[in-house]
């Protein structure tokens, strides 16, 4: 069965767990900066909210790639950058309507968010279940999916 | 069923692969003129720069990928297209017959008048073949002209330099990328590229072109090795003389993908589609446009009714490590207001431009992370409420609009 990440807004206490959880296990530091995953802060709400890709179904990211480089792992679903194909063009940066795939100017590629393979870090860090890791068919997600991806859908 | 594409760029190729996912019996031909593999220009910037081999530049990995998906790319050149007897005609003398035709021809480099530009000497960028012409010549510590500095231009740019050729670049406009952003972000490419040790000349032509290098206007003198041209394209449409179909810049298509023809469909750099942003027609020669209009024109090809909602026109550049975009109206609409953010000093830009409360379009320098974002906002025509005015007085809270305007808070 797939699983996706749920993220919970409203149980984020803004700790940045996941941040470092997410760079240590991508780039071994622990450092926000190079995570995939980011909170956002609002201050005048004292709120905060986790944001990192869907794996939405259009996967914008991937029809854009000029050559192949994003592709589906058939164990989580995830879009996955392969480096080794990854020419650093930046086009699937400003396909992503939802702005979940960054330059790394280090590497000259891309990041995003792959689910580590199953076990994603940023989940097993949070410490309030803001994050966690669901089965992609609990409804929760559907809707959020469906809400982030409608009138995105390139036709009528 | 007989679908027959014409050509094996990016639209060509998402069109028959989307058209086999939707039709398993249906006969799926590709007929490209070039004698490659179906290869993505874009990514021969990445072969001049040593990133990837002439392999890297293929659209899809495996060598079967195409057989296994039964989808036939042959090598061959179209000349004519007789619509009612629904068969195209070869250059080689041959023809070939459909039920259902995708012109998927893509554009092919323009060059202005000038005296020596057919020299042996200039070459545009455009095809493998151009870049191993410019991988041959331009070694490093050649001198390298380069004329135009729009779009692809400037990604040229950022090849050559890469390469360690001794670079100059001539744009006639009054700044680089003229078409896609101000004189702000413009200016700044202009200094930044300087301060990297190009040469950059803009607000002249060239008169002259010989051997030796070029002559500019102001018969300012640069000897050249070797010359490229990346001044502007044009829609391969020459072989549909004599079709009825209709052609403008590019052959006009409906929101269906389809000519004024029947069973005649047009997607890619060759199509003058719906923008996003006008509600005009429009020809927006890049690559995320060419793969939509493949997907959606194969929808329609195969009987289902898709509308299609316009593409958004959108570039990112590197130029030597600095990063530029822009997004749909980036230079604004009539009655809108403008949020920026003009930091030279830091290598930062900024400009929003808004229509009522909702994004309509955006250039940006030295943003890096989120981009995608002004995409979304623009595409999904969010309405932005109380953040319109916060991010008038403060563009870059961007994400926080976003979230704060969609579900996710
Ligand atoms: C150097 C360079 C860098 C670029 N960088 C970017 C970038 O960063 N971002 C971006 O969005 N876009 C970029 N582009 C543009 C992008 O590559 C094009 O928009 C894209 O290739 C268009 O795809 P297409 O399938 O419509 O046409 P093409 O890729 O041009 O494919 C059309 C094919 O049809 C063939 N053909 C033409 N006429 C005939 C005929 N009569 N019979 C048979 N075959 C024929 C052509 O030879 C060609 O092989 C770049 C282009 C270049 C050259
Ligand atoms: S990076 Fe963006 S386009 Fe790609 S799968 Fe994630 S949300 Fe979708
Ligand atoms: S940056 Fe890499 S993954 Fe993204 S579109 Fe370009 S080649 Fe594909």
């Amino acid at each position: 069965m797939q699983r996706a990440l749920h993220i919970d807004p409203k149980k984020c206490t803004g700790c940045l767990q996941c941040e470092m959880a997410c760079s240590y296990e991508k780039d071994g530091v622990f450092n926000p900066s190079k995570s995939r995953i980011k909170v956002f802060t609002f201050h005048h709400e004292g709120r905060f909210a986790p944001y990192t890709c869907t794996q939405c179904a259009e996967a914008w990211c991937q029809k854009a790639c000029p050559v192949e480089a994003i592709q589906i792992d058939a164990a989580t679903g995830a879009k996955v950058i392969v480096d080794a194909r990854c020419v650093g063009c930046k086009v699937c940066t400003i396909a992503c309507p939802f702005g979940t795939v960054n330059y790394n100017s280090v590497t000259g590629k891309v990041i995003k968010c792959d689910l580590c393979g199953g076990d994603p870090a940023c989940a097993s860090a949070c410490p309030t279940a803001a994050i966690t890791y669901v089965d992609a068919d609990w409804t929760g997600i559907d809707k959020m999916r469906a809400y982030a991806e409608q009138s995105l859908a390139g036709t009528a | 069923m007989q679908y027959l594409i014409i050509g094996a760029g990016p639209a060509g190729v998402t069109a028959a692969e989307t058209l086999r996912r939707l039709d398993a019996d249906a006969t799926i031909r590709i007929i490209g003129d070039e004698p490659e593999p179906p290869y993505s220009r874009m990514a021969i910037p990445y072969l001049l720069m040593d990133n990837i081999a002439e392999q890297g530049t293929h659209l899809r990995e495996h060598g079967n990928h195409f057989a296994d998906l039964r989808i036939d790319v042959t090598r061959g050149r179209v000349e004519q297209v007789d619509a009612a007897g629904h068969r195209v005609r070869l250059q080689d003398g041959g023809s070939l017959s459909y039920d259902s035709l995708l012109i998927a021809t893509g554009s092919s480099p323009v060059h202005p008048p000038i005296p020596g530009i057919d020299g042996p000497n200039v070459t545009s960028c455009w095809t493998l073949a151009d870049a191993r012409r410019i991988l041959a010549g331009a070694r490093s510590g050649s001198r390298v002209v380069l004329i135009g500095a729009g779009f692809i231009g400037s990604i040229v740019l950022e090849a050559l330099a890469q390469r360690g050729v001794q670079l100059s670049v001539v744009e006639q406009g009054e700044r680089m990328v003229p078409r896609m952003m101000g004189p702000e972000a413009g200016g700044m490419l202009k200094r930044w590229c300087e301060s990297k040790g190009v040469s950059v000349y803009t607000g002249i032509g060239v008169s002259s072109i010989d051997a030796g290098g070029v002559t500019l206007a102001d018969d300012t003198r640069l000897e050249a090795d070797l010359v490229i041209t990346a001044t502007g394209v044009k829609s391969n449409v020459g072989f549909l003389e004599g079709s009825g179909v209709k052609v403008d810049q590019g052959v006009l298509i409906d929101r269906h993908f389809r000519t004024n023809v029947a069973d005649v469909y047009a997607a890619g750099d060759v199509a003058q589609g719906l923008d996003f942003s006008t509600g005009d027609y429009a020809v927006h020669a890049i690559q995320p446009t060419a793969t939509d209009h493949g997907h959606i024109a194969a929808l329609n090809m195969s009987g289902q009714a898709a509308e299609y909602e316009g593409s958004l026109n959108m570039n990112v550049l590197d130029t030597l490590g600095l990063l530029s975009c822009s997004f749909g109206r980036w230079d604004g609409v009539a009655g809108g207001e403008h949020a920026e953010l003009y930091a030279p000093d830091d290598w930062r830009y900024l400009s929003l431009q808004f229509d009522g409360d909702r994004l309509v379009g955006a250039n940006a320098v030295g943003l890096s992370q989120h981009v995608g974002i002004l995409r979304g906002l623009i595409q999904r025509r969010t309405p932005l409420g109380e953040w319109k005015e916060r991010l008038m007085r403060d563009p870059t809270r961007l994400m926080e609009a976003y979230l704060a305007t969609t579900q996710v808070i």
